[in-house]
């Protein structure tokens, strides 16, 4: 081989080399972009809800009202007759079975959102007015197209009547969409359509708060401690070998750890933000522990032995100077380790999160579901409604997510000192 | 680093203040097959008013029964759900940690449904075709030997010729449980009955593990998206499931019977199993709203041939079955733990 062609080879393979690498990024794009892509094409409809407009009679001699009527003798009120008779009128039916159906077009709390317009408006008493109810999951799927309607009737959830009716009502322009406020400010619901992430966003939150109180003090004490003060022997090596073994553990062991101690030793509540917020703690301690030793390690000698040259104590080095220094490496690292335990499902299932929980919880001791799980949770079910609500709860997670991370990347990039 | 102190405190009191406290919530565990059931029941319970919304954890049946015989008090769960009848270890396991009085309820029936894409052709299947075509050993001409079967017309000329793919629930659900019982048993032949000998309850519960059934998680709604993507796959799961999803997948027929309300209910459907749940009578004047929650599960309301669980595929008790359990939840009847 002459020179020249062993210089081509060479570049040739250069060239090989570079094509490799696109390649795989651009694969790791498309995939990205599949996944993405199927979770918006599916949750973008959730946040949307189908609302049929109904002329409501608010006749008060079917209400049993105490006088004086207010809005607490409203609040008492049983409202499921006004609520069936109104409904009813929509379409002529036949027989109890058709007006059952009739029923069915719209979601079970019908009769708390018939009360709750007359509580904000008590002076429509007595008047017919029109108001808005939401529709159930079957009319909402239909309406938002996720459901055939050219199938033979015993292929469908919803029947020929019921078809004819929803026809009718599109005709007359009574059905339209709205925001779906109920996706965040209720908890969970066996009917897709009042279903809502709003009890396991608390869940979460409670979650995430307890495991940075606890492990940020610990773990930047004792980054701290084994990076500045600790003397070099093979105790403190035999540590820092296990908190790397440590952060590779997988996660499920952490959940173990919180079943056998947290609940059956020390009887703390199941299902509850607290235990959950323990056990992750546990779990990102050392995930923190590496990048702040990380950012310690990274203040440059210098530093150090200039504020002790002037006089100043070990310990006066350490907080004045160091730990200022390597601030924004450590917070981004926290805020990190915070991100991969908000996503975490796996030690949870054995703690009790794994649960239909409806209140939404008011404080880290209340039962409670999180993000991750809810979509776990609304995946199994046999509902279609809650296909696009598991999508849309991804999408919130991701976000979540993708939030927290650039703030870390931004916390970085701001503050942190180059030193040339 | 004193804010933080004070913060780590508060947690602290907060904590150990409350689970100190009486439980004032209802807690349910157990089968994923039952969940969907008393989860409408509970959050019903819950919309009255009087109580809070019980807490419902989906642990599958064995860890239920495991988390409700661990003991009595506020730390264990009131109620356990469950796809199968409470088996004799676990009573064991009960009277052991002094859960003595427990009171047995009988939801509802449920069908399993062998089902597959409504694109392939109406089938209908013997059990023990569908033995044959799951089993790990099957007998040929008097032998014992691995299940040699690739395609459906290899058992039996009269099925397609199509290649077998069966997508089965992992051993530790309860529909996997009820399959093995009333499918592969029921299905074994007898000659190869005889050949298994003493093991035969075992052995012909066995699946083949060689590609033909494949493993499906305990996901029922990944089942369906599979069968609906592919038309020559089969699966199995509850009735609740294919109610929900007529418009994707056909349920096949078993010994020529298919499927519904009523054949689900007289047991002529021959997969059909009953579905329970177990409560603690000692948790009864303790937790509040148990008791009542007991009569608002079993009420005709929800229960009834006519109740709201019927509309979410629960196949109603037969009347003088549904007056037992009545009779039960009422008067906290309590079941032999020997």
């Amino acid at each position: 081989m002459t020179k020249e062609q062993r210089l081509k080879k060479r570049y040739r393979a250069e060239k090989r080399f570079k094509m490799y690498g696109l390649i795989s990024v651009s694969l790791a794009v498309i995939f990205v972009l599949i996944l993405v892509q199927n979770i918006f094409s599916k949750g973008s409809s959730a946040f949307s809800r189908t609302m049929i407009e109904v002329e409501v009679n608010y006749d008060s001699s079917l209400l049993e009202l105490d006088s004086p009527i207010n809005q607490n003798s409203l609040k008492d009120a049983d409202f499921y007759d006004l609520a069936v008779e109104s409904l009813l009128k929509i379409y002529p039916a036949k027989d109890s079975k058709e007006e059952r159906q009739i029923l069915r077009l719209f979601s079970p709390d019908f009769e708390f959102e018939i009360k709750d317009f007359l509580i904000k408006n008590p002076n429509k008493i007595d008047q017919v007015v029109p108001v808005k109810i939401t529709a159930s999951d079957d009319i909402d799927q239909l309406n938002k197209g996720n459901f055939p309607r050219d199938l033979p009737e015993d292929r469908r959830r919803v029947s020929n009547y019921q078809l004819n009716i929803y026809d009718n009502l599109i005709e007359k322009e009574k059905i339209n969409k709205k925001f779906n406020n109920y996706l965040f400010t209720k908890g969970d619901s066996r009917d897709p359509e009042l279903a809502g992430i709003g009890g396991s966003l608390m869940g979460s939150f409670f979650t995430i708060i307890i495991c940075l109180v606890l492990s940020f003090p610990i773990a930047i004490m004792a980054s701290i401690y084994l990076e500045e003060f600790a003397p070099k022997n093979k105790i403190t090596d035999f540590i820092e070998i296990n908190i790397n073994n440590l952060a590779a553990v997988p996660s499920i062991v952490y959940g173990l750890l919180g079943l056998g101690i947290l609940l059956s030793v020390m009887e703390f509540p199941r299902s509850t933000p607290l235990v959950a917020g323990i056990t992750l703690s546990l779990m990102t301690l050392p995930r923190i522990i590496i990048p702040c030793r990380a950012s310690l390690k990274a203040v440059p000698p210098s530093i150090r032995e200039a504020a002790l040259s002037v006089g100043a104590s070990k310990f006066q080095t350490v907080f004045h100077h160091v730990v200022p220094l390597a601030m924004p490496g450590t917070l981004s690292g926290t805020i990190i380790g915070l991100a991969q335990a908000l996503g975490e499902t796996a030690p949870l299932i054995l703690i009790g999160m794994v649960a239909f929980v409806v209140d939404i919880p008011s404080s880290p001791v209340d039962p409670s579901a999180s993000l991750p799980v809810q979509v776990y949770l609304w995946s199994e079910q046999a509902e279609r409604g809650f296909v696009e609500k598991t999508s849309a709860t991804i999408m919130m997670l991701l976000g979540f997510l993708i939030v927290m991370n650039f703030i870390a990347v931004y916390l970085r990039q701001k503050f942190e000192k180059k030193w040339n | 680093m004193k804010i933080i102190k004070n913060i780590i405190a508060v947690i602290a009191i907060l904590s150990f203040a409350s689970y100190a406290q009486a439980r004032d919530q209802i807690k349910i565990v157990g089968s994923s097959t039952v969940y969907p059931y008393a989860t409408v029941v509970a959050e019903k319970f819950g919309k009255q008013g009087s109580f809070k919304t019980p807490v419902i954890e989906s642990t599958g049946t064995g860890g239920g029964m495991k988390l409700f015989c661990a003991g009595i008090g506020v730390n264990h769960p009131d109620i356990t759900n469950a796809s199968r009848a409470i088996k004799s270890k676990e009573k064991a396991l009960c009277e052991k940690n002094g859960v003595k009085d427990i009171i047995e309820v009988v939801v509802g029936n449920d069908g399993i449904t062998f089902s597959h894409s409504v694109k392939s052709p109406d089938a209908n299947f013997t059990k023990e075709q569908l033995w044959r075509a799951l089993a790990a050993k099957v007998d040929v001409n008097g032998k014992l030997v691995e299940n040699p079967y690739k395609k459906w017309s290899d058992i039996d000329a009269s099925l397609p010729s199509k290649k077998i793919e069966i997508l089965i629930a992992p051993p530790t659900s309860g529909t996997r449980d009820a399959w093995n019982s009333l499918v592969m048993n029921k299905g074994c032949s007898k000659a190869a009955k005889s050949l298994f000998g003493d093991k035969a309850k075992k052995e012909c519960a066995k699946m083949r593990e060689d590609g033909y059934a494949v493993e499906a998680g305990e996901n029922d709604t990944l089942i369906v998206q599979k069968l609906a993507a592919n038309p020559d796959a089969y699966g199995f799961f509850g009735y609740s499931y294919y109610l929900a999803n007529k418009d994707k997948i056909k349920a096949a027929a078993i010994n020529g019977v298919k499927p519904s309300l009523e054949g689900i209910q007289d047991y002529s459907y021959p997969i059909a199993r009953p579905l329970f749940f177990y409560a603690k009578k000692a948790h009864v004047g303790v937790v509040p709203g148990l008791k009542e929650f007991l009569d608002a599960f079993t009420s005709k309301k929800a229960m009834g041939s006519r109740g709201y669980l019927t509309d979410i595929g629960l196949v109603p008790l037969a009347s003088d079955k549904y007056k037992v359990t009545r009779t039960a939840a009422k008067d906290l009847v309590t079941i032999a733990l020997k």
